[in-house]
């Protein structure tokens, strides 16, 4: 392979990683705060966006609702799932050993997966082409408008959570409660209604990165949750679980990488390749990216 | 206006606050002594409501909060200053003191209080901006006790604000707590400095192994031989 061609398929793999990287990224975030605030690896999340996926999928099939409007949709439905998912599942055990806790999760994801495959039978479903799928040359690569839909979505909806985290009065809340949820509960903060909050925010972006994969891919199946859902928990801990920005970068990274092994090598060595990179963080940097390398405070 | 009668309090199978009373006027300074373990914190963290007492009652201006959440306790005029400051570490001065204002939406008197507890601390002006876990051990003891005032407590509670602190600044601390008293908040201090405690509070209780062992007003505690013995070093 001559240099041009090269940095040709570099930066095609850079473009089909960044995209992938986005939807990482969007479902990573709803473990980080999940995780940041509540202690718990949420395995269910990555169901949530297979659930957000289906309510995308209901909304623009049986519903008739236009892109926009069904993304709405979906997020705000699988937020509602996510706080009753809190609620009914997660409360009840927050005083419980942890490894209780994550077995409770554990039992949610398979409750989700084969609720689905009762309700919607276990045969994929062809996502509805909401978008004319148009597909723009630019010296040779390849963009096309479900990517550059992807990105743009991605983007608003990462804005949109930083701002609420930095400068809302519930965002400054969720990280006083991620904090020090004693010391947050002494200032007035309803520490159940916040963590419902994180669980709504976390399952809507789930939701997103569900239906831009629909998008994206056209098919959806009650199993799609479990490899991304895995990829964006290893994005999560890339980053620094428990880290806002790290989740974005963590996704982005596990995207680009992604497509760089699938592109110079082969796809059948991507998904050993996340795993690989989960087993280095582990060994060399266990708290991530972004994360400090301190203990607890005293 | 608070009344604390016959609680206890238990840490699984352990008894940590047995049978304990105590009672609190309006416009007092009450200090509650006693060594490393005694149980002062337990107290206090279930008069806010981080606990739950297994039986008695707790009274603050006529109702009974016992068992009541923290954060509903919060919006009834009670706000405790933890031991070991807790500060949300990694936000700013400024946010700090936001969080404590949490229940509040009078844009005006927040305002107006921040600048309160900025002439109250100036130290805690200058570093409006810094993120508070670069704070040094005084500044999170006054960033902590601005936090509390911006709720507008009506009884502040207070768990060894003196801890780990250079003498000359535990003075300045005991200053501002008796200025905060006089600007009409009633206060009820735990201390293992017994000596900066009763030199500011009316009435005090000595608690040892999760009893009361001892109560009165402050000068009579501190010219008391078991208190002077066992306290206050001689
Ligand atoms: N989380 C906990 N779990 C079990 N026991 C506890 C816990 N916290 C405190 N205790 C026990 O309860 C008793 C009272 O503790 P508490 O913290 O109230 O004492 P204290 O008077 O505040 O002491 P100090 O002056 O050291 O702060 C102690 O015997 C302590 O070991
Ligand atoms: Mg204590």
């Amino acid at each position: 392979m001559d240099m041009g061609s090269f940095a040709q398929q570099f930066a095609q793999q850079l473009i089909n990683g960044i995209s992938l990287g986005s939807i990482y990224a969007l479902i990573a975030l709803g473990y980080t705060m999940i995780y940041g605030i509540i202690k718990l690896i949420n395995f269910a999340h990555g169901d949530i966006y297979m659930l957000g996926a289906y309510m995308g999928f209901v909304a623009t099939t049986m519903l008739g609702l236009s892109f926009v409007p069904a993304l709405i949709f979906a997020m705000v439905a699988a937020g509602i799932a996510g706080i009753i998912i809190e609620r009914v599942a997660y409360r009840p055990m927050r005083n419980a050993p942890r490894i209780a806790i994550l077995i409770t999760a554990i039992g949610v994801s398979f409750f989700l997966e084969y609720g689905m495959i009762l309700i919607a039978t276990p045969q994929p479903r062809t996502f509805p082409a909401v978008f004319e799928a148009s597909v723009y040359n630019f010296y040779g690569l390849i963009v096309n408008s479900q990517q550059i839909l992807i990105l743009v979505i991605s983007l608003v909806l990462m804005a949109g959570l930083t701002y609420i985290v930095n400068h809302t009065k519930v965002g400054k809340a969720m990280r006083a409660v991620s904090f020090d949820a004693d010391a947050a509960r002494l200032m007035g903060i309803d520490i159940d209604k916040i963590i419902s909050m994180t669980f709504a925010l976390g399952s809507s972006l789930a939701a997103a990165a569900g239906v831009l994969v629909g998008v994206y891919y056209n098919s959806i199946d009650p199993l799609m949750g479990m490899m991304p859902g895995l990829k964006a928990f290893i994005a999560a801990v890339l980053g620094g679980i428990g880290i806002i920005p790290g989740a974005m970068l963590g996704g982005v990274i596990m995207g680009i990488v992604e497509a760089m092994v699938s592109g110079f090598f082969s796809s059948t060595f991507r998904d050993a390749a996340s795993f690989v990179i989960l087993i280095l963080i582990l060994l060399y940097r266990p708290s991530g990216i972004l994360g400090k390398n301190v203990k607890e405070k005293v | 206006m608070l009344k604390v009668e016959h609680i206890d309090v238990f840490y699984g199978a352990i008894h940590a606050v047995k049978d304990l009373s105590i009672e609190v006027a309006q416009g007092e300074i009450v200090t509650l002594i006693g060594s490393n373990g005694a149980g002062k914190s337990t107290t206090l963290r279930t008069i806010s409501g981080l606990m739950k007492p297994k039986s008695g009652t707790i009274v603050f201006e006529d109702k009974n909060i016992a068992g009541v959440p923290a954060h509903k306790i919060v919006a009834s005029g009670l706000c405790q200053v933890p031991e070991g400051r807790h500060v949300f570490a990694n936000m700013t001065v400024l946010e700090n003191l936001e969080m404590g204002a949490y229940l509040r939406s009078d844009k005006d008197g927040i305002a107006k209080d921040m600048e309160d507890v900025f002439q109250k601390f100036p130290r805690l002006l200058e570093r409006k901006e810094q993120v508070s876990g670069t704070l040094s051990g005084g500044e999170q003891q006054m960033l902590a006790m601005g936090r509390a005032l911006m709720s507008r407590p009506r009884l502040l509670l207070l768990d060894e604000p003196s801890m780990g602190l250079a003498p000359l600044l535990v003075k300045e601390i005991f200053h501002i707590i008796q200025e905060i008293n006089a600007a009409g908040t009633t206060v009820l201090l735990v201390e293992q400095n017994a000596n900066m405690a009763l030199s500011i509070a009316a009435k005090a209780y000595v608690l040892e192994t999760g009893k009361i062992v001892l109560a009165g007003t402050a000068q009579e505690l501190a010219s008391s031989e078991a208190v002077r013995k066992a306290y206050l070093g001689g």
